[in-house]
């Protein structure tokens, strides 16, 4: 887990899906790059690499972010979970075998980042419409153009969870 | 990525001195404070940003929202935009400023994004974010390409020959409206800086965008109470309904008493290079009856100074419909 000797690597310590890894990275590596590049946790992919695309969607202390807009060593101490993070094949998260039953991808490329999206979107207050998902999905692009499939997928996991009012 | 130094500062004190260090508080220092970092990262990946050291202020105590004793709001420089939309208090009292904030980007960038970061969010000016184009913000003295080129999503007021980008913000045109108060503590120790003096018109130096000197730290910003009676909303048009930079956005917050308006507060977006508050419309509208007669004379008064570029012209008659209609709603009987 030791980068090639990077004259300019500083320690990092993370705490990714629960597990803890010390590593000496470019200070410049983002969260994004780190977890690809370093972790091999390459579920999270990378779009646009601007914050554009929602590809790289992760969260940090349970809320999401684009990964590829922080520094990885920006984030020690912090509990970081990637799409590995939520659920595997055999033990998937509702939210992973909701999209399987909505059919709500095409190519999967984005598919890792509308579901950490999804799962964080339970938790935020979201109105109960499609339009709200919407809404609070459009930091998730799908050059497929998935997206009835995948309001309907987000849909079908929150008629099971109480949708929270705003604060 | 030119290669940088990060630093976690310890107090604001080490975070002032450390950035004192630098030439200018602007785009282009040397060191750069990084909250969010969803404009920095950015623009340091686009190589139009190059600090050398960065000093990562997230964990400093600025995080607070807080009710003040004479009933406004403080709130901390890293203080999340999330945060800030949903807050009961910014829900209740400043509504302006949590649909501002809701309006902009996406769930993940308000996540990440602060207080003091959106103040000092860089125009989307692609030339600007393009290195190989001449910018004189980003260049000084190499030119503007805007002037000549693609311009339709750009500014059309308070513009110069050197400088047509626009402030970007969305939650900068609700804190116009709300007058709110930007907290800085520097080398030479704290002060207050109105809003409408925090940013600066481009003129001859485009790329100088605010007051900030080199070591100033923004610690927090304060909202007078909310004006009793008031309401207040925003309202955005852009080329598609989500994640996208206004066109025209109009922040509004009125008292209307018996069928005329008392106070008005007006800034506009998505028009201005700065958050473009507009006295010549409050004036149009203070003491006047709330009628559509009214809000298009504002809305004129607005506008009046307009300098449309090349792509832009209809930006002049959207601006002046977005404030006519932002009123409309503003005034309507609850």
């Amino acid at each position: 887990m030791t980068s090639p000797d990077l004259k300019d690597a500083i320690p990092v310590s993370l705490r990714v899906n629960g597990k803890k890894y010390d590593l000496r990275i470019d200070p410049r590596t983002t969260l994004l790059d780190c977890l690809r590049e370093h972790l091999h946790l390459t579920g999270s992919k990378k779009g646009c690499d601007h914050g554009q695309c929602g590809a790289c969607t992760v969260h940090i202390n349970g809320r999401r972010v684009n990964s590829c807009l922080c520094f990885a060593a920006m984030h020690q101490g912090e509990e970081i979970t990637t799409i590995e993070g939520i659920g595997q094949p055999e033990n998937l998260h509702p939210m992973q075998a909701a999209f399987v039953a909505s059919d709500a991808y095409q190519c999967g490329y984005c598919t890792s980042g509308q579901i950490m999206s999804a799962v964080a979107l339970l938790q935020e207050p979201c109105g109960r419409d499609d339009a709200d998902v919407k809404e609070f999905m459009s930091g998730n692009i799908c050059r497929c153009g998935a997206y009835p499939n995948i309001v309907a997928a987000i849909q079908s996991v929150r008629q099971n969870v109480k949708p929270q009012k705003p604060a | 990525m030119k290669t940088f130094q990060l630093t976690r500062a310890a107090d604001n004190a080490q975070a002032i001195a450390s950035a004192a260090k630098a030439t200018t508080a602007q785009q282009g220092a040397e060191v750069r404070f990084i909250g969010g970092g969803t404009t920095l990262i950015d623009l340091m990946k686009l190589n139009v940003e190059r600090p050398q050291t960065l000093i990562d202020i997230n964990r400093l105590p600025l995080d607070k929202i807080e009710a003040l004793p004479d009933g406004g709001l403080t709130i901390g420089a890293v203080v999340r935009n999330s945060d800030l939309a949903y807050h009961p208090l910014v829900r209740k009292n400043y509504t302006v400023l949590s649909e501002a904030i809701l309006s902009g980007a996406t769930v993940q960038l308000r996540n990440m994004a602060t207080t003091a970061g959106n103040l000092l969010q860089r125009t989307r000016c692609m030339y600007f974010r393009e290195t190989s184009m001449p910018c004189n913000k980003r260049e000084p003295g190499s030119g503007c390409a805007a002037i000549t080129g693609v311009n339709r999503s750009l500014a059309i007021l308070g513009t110069s020959e050197h400088c047509i980008a626009t402030n970007p913000s969305d939650m900068n045109v609700a804190l116009a409206a709300l007058e709110a108060t930007i907290h800085v503590r520097g080398t030479k120790g704290e002060r207050s800086i109105p809003i409408a003096d925090f940013h600066v018109l481009p003129g001859n130096t485009p790329q100088r965008e605010t007051v900030l000197e080199p070591g100033d730290l923004i610690t927090h910003v304060t909202l007078p109470p909310s004006a009793p009676g008031s309401r207040s909303l925003y309202l955005k048009l852009r080329d598609r309904a989500s994640y996208e930079f206004a066109l025209a956005s109009a922040a509004v917050v009125v008292t209307v008493a018996n069928g005329t308006i008392t106070r008005a507060r007006i800034a506009l977006g998505g028009v201005g290079t700065k958050p473009w508050r507009s006295t010549e419309a409050e004036g149009e509208l203070t003491n006047q009856p709330a009628t559509q007669a009214v809000f298009q004379k504002a809305a004129d008064a607005a506008l009046r100074g307009a300098k449309p570029q090349s792509q832009n012209g209809f930006k002049v008659e959207l601006a002046k419909r977005c404030l006519v209609h932002a009123l409309k709603l503003a005034t309507q009987a609850a």
